[in-house]
């Protein structure tokens, strides 16, 4: 009886709303249909009829409904149709079929989408302003934004200042100072360009295809990346993929389409490819392109075997080192780590008012560079810089002067460590008759043994904060070389001997450690958004138990290694080692494509556009673009850009500011845990949908609506929800619920987390491990399996201590890597004295410091206007790159002249600007360009966009590993003295 | 009446452009009737960073700067206008109108710090208004302090005399005082861009070992005159700084103590890396 009137109830209240409500009027006009409930047990039932914009109802059977929702028993019902949902009931309910949805998927998408109308009411948000401006919240991957919105258009997109709504700031006192960050959030160059990319004039409006591609005929893959294309309509292209899908399915079987994303996405924990992309291609399956650690590689292959930390991806502990450095530091070296360029990825400037009080408090900076970087330059200090490639050797000189004069901590080495004595013994050249002493690596470094010296002996006298790469303990730069992991297993080599844990002593630039509060729970973006996947993301362990939604799991075993995706596709086969974060042995394993029993890969679903920029050696991915082995290919983007002028169909997808999403600053999650700890307050922001999708462009979730529809997988893939219930969702089943209601938070739009009282603050990195306790600090890592004593006692490898001589690579027997970290010269560096002779300088190609990665790179956008990023010679704006004065004369090249770089494996075009900052034989530049634009065919003439990747080599660093090594590559330049043709030959789309 | 003011702060300047997309993002497509008209997508320079790098490896430096629209008290481009098309508002805030501009190029011309830009399209003189009217509307700050990251941006409304006091207290300078132009824009340790340093690193030798020799002292001095004196850190590096570029022949004295000491001719034109000297 009750369950009859709730079906009246709900009927009444649709019958109600189109006669109060425009929206509802216009909504129910859009389609005609019979839904019928009914409950199978006790028999009630109602069908609701919709048609000509009417809505009327009616208990009972209906002979003809369109959609049919049909419950187990009346309890069932009561719950799945109350306006309370319970998710983890609703999907309890679908897993033993009490719940049944039948009818065509445009039909239950469309009714879905007007009970989430019903339960929205009342929603409001946004504060509206004054002058006809509402002002709307955003995330980005340079900073949470506030949107000030007028007339449908964006007007200005700027940081958020907090007020005193927002949660406290904390403060740190050290030595007779008193510290605190300002109370905002600050954002990086690139999200301050966000509006001028909304409105680029390269965005992608509509879907478009080929002209020279069709599906039932020629499809004519050699001309990728060379013809134009046509538009067309949402409904056939969603119609042309799903038909694709079938085919390949229906033809190859399991693993002929394969999903690759880009590194990278626009912010947002519900349209975020680990998200709604991993749940879409779990739910038809695919073969994966895995993502090599492509920022961490030193560190996952390298120093993951001395000291751990498989699940942060080898990078160190990120607890409390702003409070310790600032009160007991007295040295910060920072090697190969520039944190004023990287932004720690995500964190705008947040480090910077820090690394701003080391200064004040008179702390001694040391810069390790071959490029004289952004942050040595602000913050003063010595700089030194080896021959790129030569740091290992420079390190071991360090070693070699601590233990001659005795300047490390012999009892930490004693009592933490395992190993000292054979590593001592290599040093010293005891073992193979060359002690490494700084006059020893001059000779490989050209720094000057003195410095060395000099270096160390501070270095050995001082507390010393040592700053590996961008984060100051892990990621960028020199392990990203051919000697990656050599470098990076150095860098934690070198802590070993000071005792990190020791106070004042630890890894950091004081990017990461601030003393925020651990506990609060929001997920970051990599532990699984809505995805449901168990084996790619943290989904399982971190977010399910919290946010139920339905599991997904992909039907293939078959993955393709991502440098190696060419050779995959052009020559049919790749070998593979994993990023797998469980242990350290398990990157030993390889993996083989194709797999046994699979289909090679027919199909390519790409989501983004920067690999021409990003991935080595990159012509290779035009010829694999071009070749027959791939007969469809879709790319999903917002800009027309690098990859997508290489598709055969082109999705429009929206930015950020166009749909509804919700994300925390700056947090990855995942194998990137506690990346907030870098922000000086955590925001969590509800990212409103500030202004409506341009053109057709779609959001994300929406594309994969689309073709779900068509595949019969839209109830799936949605469970009835809008990209704001899930929004809903996440802020119910996190920490946020409790701090702020749904209607506020909908409003405002973000919520800064209230920071750690001070006598509750996490204590330092690795103080437990110095101190020899029970590890204290708040981190999911190792497994328990892990520890080899008792858990939570000792670090990850098999000794559980600190190994100068890993047991791990005892067994694992790669040539490259030796448990003994020998210095083993760069495969194409300074050693290489054949290719030198023909190719005699070192191309560095670092993150860029003003976009982010291909995000905010060309498109017309006004990044292009920095002349520090690009200049404009001839009409024409080149992506910059740093010359040596001596190599610059010695080849008649003078500040913005248009430079060819080249050697056997492509040309590419940049402007010159010539500068002390960079030492001599090197040229540094930026990788990531989103420009590829050959000035003739694709593949085979110089690209004047700024791909310096078409130049860089896709040899791995180390044999046993899948790890790339942008940074070991050799080039020679020239002036470029030829006209460049106005009009490249490269695809412009072209409406028909 | 208290006036807006702009203090630069060159130390804190890292190039990071926020400032210059911050006002980019503000007025690229944006009217602002009776402040300013859109600005185009791209080339103007209504707020950019000028950059300038000193000396050789291995002791170089890079500083740059955010230039503006000065909004001087004795405005040129206001005597250039006609029709009043520029004037000073009672806080100082110097502002094109975006009307009785139209057609004005003189304006473009008359300014001595390059800040106003010519859009061809509107066939208008425009530049920075010091966000007048977001100042207008209740906001404290302009948008490229707010963007800033190091605080190297910080506008203040002040009287004169107090202006004149801050100035004088923290060894402010303007650009270009020397035309009278009486700019409302004040930079700090703005010899980071004028003035010029020489540096050396001491070195000594023993059993054929070269080491850094630090805490020699290390005079500069002009026609028997001291000019400065310094010390050799750990890595035996000294550095004079605030020099006048091209003050001609100095001489260096190194002094390691005990008579270990030497003596140089140095002739200061341009910031130079003098090399190693061993002692």
């Amino acid at each position: 009886m009750k369950i009859g009137i709730l079906m009246l109830g709900l009927a009444q209240a649709l019958r109600l709303l189109r006669l109060t409500n425009t929206a509802f009027r216009e909504r129910f006009a859009e389609k005609n249909l019979v839904v019928q409930l009914k409950v199978l047990d006790c028999g009630t039932a109602r069908s609701i009829t919709f048609r000509d914009g009417r809505v009327s109802s009616r208990a009972g059977i209906h002979p003809a409904p369109d959609v049919v929702l049909s419950f187990k028993n009346a309890r069932v019902a009561a719950k799945l149709m109350s306006l309370k949902p319970d998710h983890r009931f609703n999907i309890d309910a679908m897993k033993n079929f009490t719940v049944d949805l039948d009818g065509p998927d445009e039909l239950t998408v469309w009714f879905a989408e007007t009970i989430s109308m019903v339960k929205a009411l009342g929603w409001r948000y946004g504060t509206r302003l004054k002058g006809g401006i509402t002002r709307y919240t955003g995330n980005t991957n340079g900073g949470p934004v506030f949107v000030y919105v007028k007339d449908g258009r964006i007007v200005r997109i700027t940081p958020i200042e907090f007020d005193a709504e927002d949660g406290e700031t904390w403060n740190i006192r050290a030595r007779g100072k008193s510290f605190s960050p300002p109370r905002m959030a600050t954002v990086s160059p690139h999200t301050l360009a966000s509006k001028s990319l909304v409105y680029s004039k390269e965005r992608l409006l509509h879907p478009m295809k080929r002209v020279d591609f069709d599906p039932k005929g020629e499809r004519n893959p050699q001309n990728r990346g060379i013809s134009g294309y046509e538009r067309i309509s949402w409904d056939e292209a969603a119609e042309i993929i799903a038909e694709e899908i079938r085919r390949v399915k229906r033809t190859y079987g399991p693993g002929a389409l394969a999903f690759s994303h880009s590194a990278h996405q626009s912010w947002g924990n519900v349209n975020y490819h680990l998200s709604s992309g991993f749940r879409f291609f779990n739910l038809v399956g695919f073969t994966k392109v895995h993502s090599n650690p492509s920022s961490w590689e030193g560190w996952y292959w390298g120093a993951t075997h001395h000291w751990g930390h498989t699940m942060r991806l080898g990078n160190g502990e990120v607890f409390g080192q702003v409070e310790d450095c600032l009160q007991n530091s007295e040295m910060i070296v920072f090697w190969s780590s520039d944190p004023e360029a990287c932004n720690g990825v995500y964190a705008g400037f947040e480090g910077t008012v820090r690394r701003q009080w080391a200064k004040d408090l008179g702390m001694t900076f040391v810069h390790i560079d071959p490029y004289h970087n952004e942050t040595a330059a602000w913050l003063g200090g010595k700089w030194i810089a080896p021959r790129p490639g030569t740091d290992p050797a420079l390190a071991q000189a360090i070693c070699h002067v601590w233990i001659t004069e005795g300047l490390y901590d012999k009892w930490y080495v004693e009592n933490r460590t395992t190993g000292f004595d054979e590593w001592a013994d290599h040093i010293m050249g005891r073992s193979d008759g060359v002690p490494k002493t700084p006059e020893w690596a001059e000779g490989e470094t050209e720094v000057p043994a003195r410095d060395i010296r000099a270096l160390a002996r501070e270095w050995g006298k001082k507390k010393t904060y040592l700053g590996a790469g961008a984060f100051g303990n892990g990621f960028g730069g020199a392990c990203r070389t051919a000697t990656g992991a050599q470098w990076a297993r150095m860098m934690v080599i070198l802590m070993a001997m000071q005792g990190y844990g020791r106070p004042g002593v630890n890894m950091g630039n004081l990017q990461s450690g601030a003393p925020i509060d651990f506990n609060f729970w929001f997920p970051g973006y990599a532990e699984g958004g809505i995805s449901g996947d168990l084996q790619f993301t943290a989904d399982g362990p971190i977010t399910y138990q919290r946010i139920p939604h339905i599991m997904t799991m992909n039907n293939v075993r078959q993955q393709i290694p991502r440098i190696n995706f060419p050779e995959a596709i052009t020559e049919g086969h790749a070998t593979g080692y994993p990023t797998d974060v469980a242990a350290i042995n398990s990157q030993f394993v390889p993996y083989r494509y194709p797999s046994p029993g699979h289909s090679p890969v027919r199909m390519m679903y790409k989501f983004g556009a920067s690999q021409f920029g990003t991935m080595n050696n990159s012509n290779r991915w035009i010829r694999a673009y071009q070749s027959p082995n791939l007969e469809f290919v879709v790319n999903q983007s917002i800009w027309n850009e690098g990859e997508v002028k290489f598709a055969d169909l082109i999705l429009p997808a929206c930015t950020t500011f166009e749909r509804w999403d919700i994300g925390e600053w700056g947090s990855g999650g995942g194998y990137a845990p506690q990346y907030y700890t870098q922000n000086n307050h955590r925001v969590v922001v509800l990212q409103h949908k500030c202004i409506e999708p341009l053109g057709e462009s779609k959001s994300d979730y929406q594309i994969y609506v689309e073709i779900a529809k068509k595949l019969g997988l839209s109830a799936l893939f949605t469970e009835g929800m809008t990209e704001l219930d899930w929004c809903r969702r996440i802020w119910e089943g996190s920490d946020l619920a409790q701090h702020i209601s749904w209607k506020k938070l909908l409003k405002r739009g973000y919520f800064v987390v209230p920071t750690e009282k001070e006598h509750l603050r996490v204590e330092t990195a690795y103080r437990w491990y110095y101190e020899g306790r029970r590890k204290t600090v708040p981190e999911l890592q190792p497994l328990p399996a892990d520890y080899t004593e008792k858990f939570l006692e000792g670090l990850q490898p098999q000794s559980g201590k600190f190994e100068f001589v890993p047991e791990s690579l005892k067994k694992a027997g790669d040539p490259d890597r030796p448990p003994v970290n020998v210095y083993i010269p760069s495969w194409e560096g300074s050693k290489s004295h054949d290719l030198l002779a023909k190719y005699p300088l070192q191309l560095l190609s670092a993150h860029p410091r003003y976009s982010f990665h291909s995000q905010a790179d060309g498109k017309d956008g006004i990044i292009n206007d920095i002349e520090w990023h690009r200049r404009e010679i001839g009409g024409y704006r080149y992506l910059i790159c740093y010359v040596n004065p001596a190599d610059a004369a010695a080849r008649g090249i003078r500040t913005d002249d248009v430079i060819r770089l080249h050697n056997d494996r492509g040309e590419v075009l940049f402007a010159a600007f010539v500068t002390e900052r960079v030492r001599r034989g090197v040229i540094r530049t930026y990788e990531s360009s989103a420009l590829y634009e050959p000035i003739g065919l694709p593949g085979r003439s110089p690209d004047r966009g700024g791909c310096v990747n078409l130049l860089t080599n896709h040899r791995s660093q180390i044999r046993g590993g899948s790890s790339m090594a942008p940074n070991a590559c050799l080039v020679e330049m020239e002036p470029w003295r030829e006209p460049v043709a106005t009009v490249p030959v490269a695809a412009e789309l072209a409406e028909v | 009446m208290q006036k807006w003011n702009m203090i630069v702060d060159v130390e804190k300047c890292m190039n990071c452009h926020n400032c210059f997309l911050a006002t980019k993002d503000e007025y690229v497509g944006n009217d602002f009737p009776g402040y300013s008209a859109p600005q185009p997508l791209h080339g103007h320079k209504w707020l950019h960073l000028v950059q300038h790098q000193r000396g050789q490896a291995p002791m170089v430096e890079s500083h740059s700067m955010p230039v503006m629209c000065n909004q001087c008290a004795n405005a040129p481009c206001i005597k250039a206008a006609r029709n009043g098309a520029v004037y000073e508002r009672p806080d100082g805030i110097v502002v094109i109108d975006p009307v009785k501009a139209k057609g004005q190029k003189q304006i473009v011309q008359s300014c001595p710090y390059g800040a106003i830009d010519w859009n061809d399209e509107l066939q208008l003189p425009q530049k920075w208004c010091f966000d007048a009217h977001l100042l207008d509307d209740g906001w404290t700050r302009t948008r490229a302090e707010q963007a800033c990251p190091t605080g190297a941006l910080r506008s203040i409304r002040v009287e004169d005399a107090e202006m004149r006091a801050i100035a004088d207290r923290d060894g402010l300078e303007g650009l270009r005082l020397e035309l009278g132009t009486r700019p409302r824009v004040h930079y700090r340790n703005l010899h980071l861009m004028r003035a010029v340093f020489i540096g050396g690193t001491v070195v000594t030798h023993v059993d054929g070992i070269e080491d850094c020799l630090a805490g020699v002292t290390a005079r500069l001095s002009k026609d028997g005159a001291l000019v400065a004196e310094t010390t050799s850190d750990t890595f035996g590096e000294f550095k004079f700084d605030r020099l006048e570029r091209g003050s001609g022949a100095h001489e260096l004295e190194l002094d390691a103590g005990g008579g270990r000491r030497s003596r140089h001719s140095v002739d200061i034109a341009d910031s130079r890396y003098l090399g190693v000297f061993a002692l």
